[in-house]
C-alpha cells in the first residue's frame, strides 16, 4: 500500500511569546519539532507499511528548515520525503495549505491511503485533512482510533463519534486524520537516524508542483488573520484558605454567587 | 459572489434523537443578533429526518428553517451531507455558514467549504460583524488558547465559521416569532457514497459529553489508581458533569481515551471546569484554559494549574473532593 503522511513542523514549546515591538509573534530561534499528533498518523503509516510491504512517503510544506522534521521522519522509518518550500506559499491558510499538498500528492503518483494528525498544536484548526481530501477527490474519515482492516479496495476504520465509536468503511484511496488512541509510536533506531541523515530529501517549489502563486500564501487564502493578541486573564487566581470544610464552603458560595452551579 | 454584504446567515443546527443541541439555538441566537445588525436573514438548516422541534428553530431566531431530506441519523453518511449541503449552498447563495465544533465541523465543514472555494475559520469564540466592511469578523484561539486571532474573509464568499459550544450563551425563545418551513427534496442516488458506516458502538462510560458539557470536573494523576476516579466521578453526576481526565491516567489505562482533555485529546470550553489532581501541564492546559471559570484542587501549591485557576484550593483532593459532592447534593435535597 502506497501511503503518504502528512506532517507539519512547529515550535516545541507552545507557550508563545510576541515582540513587544512589531506585535508580531517571536518565532525566531524557537526550536522546532514535528507536530505531536502528527506523530501517531506517521507512526500508523509505517505499521500499514510494514503489514502489506508498501511505501511511506512524508510530506510537509515549510521552510527549508523544515527538512529536519522530514529527515526526523525518516528516522522513524519513513522511506521517502518531500519539502513543499516556495516563499509564495509562506501565510496559507488551511485552504491554501491543503491546496497545496493536493498538488503534491498528484504529481507524486499513485496513493492509496494520506494520513493526517487530528490538529496542530499551533493552529489548532483540524481543517487540513478534510480539506485535502475533498481537494484530492477522494473519501474522508475523522478521529481514526483504529484501522480494523486493510483491503486492496477499501478500508474499515473506528471513530470516534458523537455517540461513541463508528465503524467506517471507506473506498480507496482515501484520506484518514488519526487521534492518539489508535498507537504508541515507536522510538527512531540508530540506523533510521543514519539513514536520515544521508537520504536526499527533494524540495519542489510552487512551479515545480504547477500552483499558480496568487492562489497561495497570505494573498492567496480565503481567510486572512487581521490581529492577534493575549486573551485578557481574569487576575490572580483567588485562594482558598482554611481546613477542607471551610474552604469547601467557600468554594460552594463562590459558585453560587456567579451561578455556575 | 461579491462581497457586498453579509447576505443569509445559514445555522447547521445539529439534532440528537429528533432535538435540535442546545449549542445550536445558541448560535441561531447569535445568527439573529448578527443578522438584526447588518439587515440580513437568518436559516436554520437541518440535517436529520424527523426533526421534532422545527418551530422551535424559528423562535429562537431563525427567519427561515430547512429541512433536508438527509439519511436517518443511523445511516449518517457525511459524503451524503456534503453534497446536500453544496447544492443547498450553490442554489440558495448563503452569505456566512455557521456551524458548532465537533463530529460534523471536523468533517462536513471543510469539505463543504473547498467545494464551495472557500475557507473556513475554525473553533471560534467570538463573532462580530464589521458594519464597514460588511463582514464578519471571527476571533478564534490558536497555541492553546494562549492566542488570539482575528479573522477575516476578505472576498471569499461564504464565509464559513465553527464556533466553539459555549462561546454563546442559549437566548429566551419568542413563541410569537415564525419561520418559513422549506423542505428539500434531495436525489440520494445522485451521490456515490465512498464511505459507509457499518456500526455504531455507544460508549456507555460517558455520560455527559464532554466536549458540549456546561460544566467538566477532571481527575488527573493525583488520583494515584483506576480505582479512585470513583470519587472525581461521584462529584461529576451531583452536578450534571462530564468527567474529564489529564494525559497520564489514559496512559497507565485508568480511563479510556475518549475523557482526555489536552492537546492530544478534546479541547473543552465550559462554564467551569473542577481540576482534581490535575499538575497543569502545557499540553492540558492547551485544552481547557478557555473555561469561564476554573477550580484548582491539588496538594502541591507550586502546581502550574493554579496559574489558570479561578480559585484555587491547596490541600488533600481525597478530602476536599468527597466533602464537596456531600454539601453539594445536601443542598440539592
Amino acid at each position: 500500500m502506497n501511503v503518504i503522511v502528512c506532517i507539519k513542523q512547529v515550535p516545541a514549546k507552545i507557550k508563545i511569546e510576541i515582540d513587544p515591538k512589531t506585535g508580531t509573534l517571536a518565532s525566531g530561534g524557537v526550536d522546532r519539532a514535528i507536530n505531536p499528533p502528527d506523530l501517531y498518523a506517521l507512526e500508523e503509516g509505517i505499521r500499514i507499511k510494514e503489514r502489506t510491504k508498501g511505501k511511506v512517503t512524508v510530506l510537509t510544506i515549510g521552510p527549508a528548515k523544515a527538512d529536519e522534521s522530514l529527515r526526523e521522519a525518516i528516522g522513524y522509518g519513513a522511506d521517502e520525503a518531500i519539502l513543499l518550500s516556495d516563499p509564495a506559499f509562506e501565510g496559507s491558510d488551511t485552504w491554501a495549505t491543503s491546496h497545496v499538498l493536493a498538488k503534491a500528492i498528484k504529481k507524486s503518483g499513485q496513493f492509496d491511503l494520506v494520513l493526517c494528525g487530528k490538529q496542530s498544536i499551533d493552529g489548532e484548526t483540524g481543517q487540513v485533512g478534510p480539506m485535502l481530501a475533498e481537494a484530492l477527490g477522494v473519501p474522508f474519515v475523522s478521529l481514526v482510533n483504529k484501522i480494523e482492516e486493510l483491503g486492496q479496495i477499501s478500508i474499515k476504520v473506528m471513530r470516534m463519534s458523537d455517540e461513541g465509536h463508528q465503524l467506517i468503511e471507506m473506498m480507496l484511496p482515501g484520506v484518514i486524520n488519526v487521534v492518539k488512541e489508535i498507537n504508541v509510536p515507536r522510538i527512531p533506531s540508530l540506523r533510521g537516524l543514519m539513514v536520515a541523515k544521508k537520504a536526499k530529501v527533494p524540495v519542489w517549489n510552487a512551479q515545480e508542483l504547477g500552483i499558480d502563486p496568487a492562489v497561495v500564501g497570505s494573498a492567496g487564502s480565503p481567510t486572512r488573520v487581521v490581529e492577534v493578541f493575549f486573551p485578557q486573564r481574569p487576575g490572580k487566581s483567588e485562594m482558598l484558605q482554611g481546613d477542607p470544610e471551610s474552604q469547601v464552603d467557600q468554594l460552594v458560595e463562590k459558585l453560587r454567587q456567579t451561578k455556575a452551579i | 459572489m461579491t462581497a457586498d454584504g453579509l447576505g443569509d446567515i445559514w445555522v447547521v443546527a445539529e439534532q440528537r434523537d429528533g432535538h435540535t443541541k442546545a449549542a445550536s439555538y445558541a448560535l441561531i441566537g447569535k445568527a439573529r443578533k448578527l443578522a438584526d445588525e447588518s439587515q440580513s436573514r437568518v436559516a436554520a438548516v437541518c440535517l436529520s429526518q424527523g426533526v421534532e422541534d422545527a418551530g422551535q428553530l424559528a423562535a429562537f431566531g431563525a427567519d427561515k428553517v430547512y429541512l433536508l431530506d438527509g439519511p436517518a441519523p443511523d445511516r449518517w453518511n457525511d459524503d451524503v451531507y456534503v453534497k446536500e449541503l453544496v447544492d443547498l449552498a450553490r442554489r440558495d447563495k448563503p452569505g456566512v455558514i455557521l456551524a458548532t465544533s465537533g463530529s460534523v465541523a471536523s468533517s462536513v465543514i471543510p469539505r463543504l467549504a473547498v467545494a464551495l472555494d472557500t475557507g473556513v475559520a475554525a473553533n471560534c469564540i467570538s463573532l462580530d460583524y464589521d458594519a464597514q466592511n460588511r463582514m464578519l469578523v471571527q476571533t478564534r484561539p490558536a497555541f492553546g488558547g494562549s492566542l488570539m486571532a482575528n479573522v477575516v474573509f476578505p472576498d471569499k464568499r461564504p464565509q464559513i465559521a465553527t464556533v466553539r459550544p459555549h462561546a454563546f450563551k442559549k437566548g429566551e425563545p419568542n413563541s410569537s416569532r415564525q419561520g418559513e418551513m422549506i423542505r428539500v427534496d434531495f436525489d440520494r442516488r445522485s451521490v456515490t457514497a465512498k464511505t459507509k458506516l457499518l456500526n455504531v458502538v455507544k460508549d456507555l462510560t460517558e455520560k455527559v459529553r464532554l466536549d458540549e458539557a456546561e460544566i467538566v470536573v477532571c481527575g488527573g494523576r493525583g488520583l494515584g489508581k483506576a480505582e479512585n476516579f470513583g470519587i472525581v466521578a461521584e462529584l461529576a453526576e451531583v452536578l450534571g458533569a462530564a468527567l474529564g481526565t489529564s494525559r497520564p491516567p489514559v496512559d497507565d489505562g485508568w480511563i479510556p481515551y475518549a475523557h482526555q482533555v489536552g492537546q492530544t485529546g478534546k479541547t473543552v470550553s465550559p462554564k467551569l471546569y473542577i481540576a482534581c489532581g490535575v499538575a497543569g501541564a502545557p499540553q492540558h492546559l492547551a485544552g481547557m484554559q478557555t473555561s469561564e471559570i476554573i477550580v484548582a484542587i491539588n496538594e502541591d501549591p507550586k502546581a502550574p494549574i493554579f496559574e489558570v485557576a479561578t480559585y484555587g484550593m491547596v490541600g488533600d483532593l481525597f478530602k476536599i473532593v468527597p466533602l464537596l459532592t456531600k454539601k453539594l447534593r445536601e443542598a440539592r435535597g
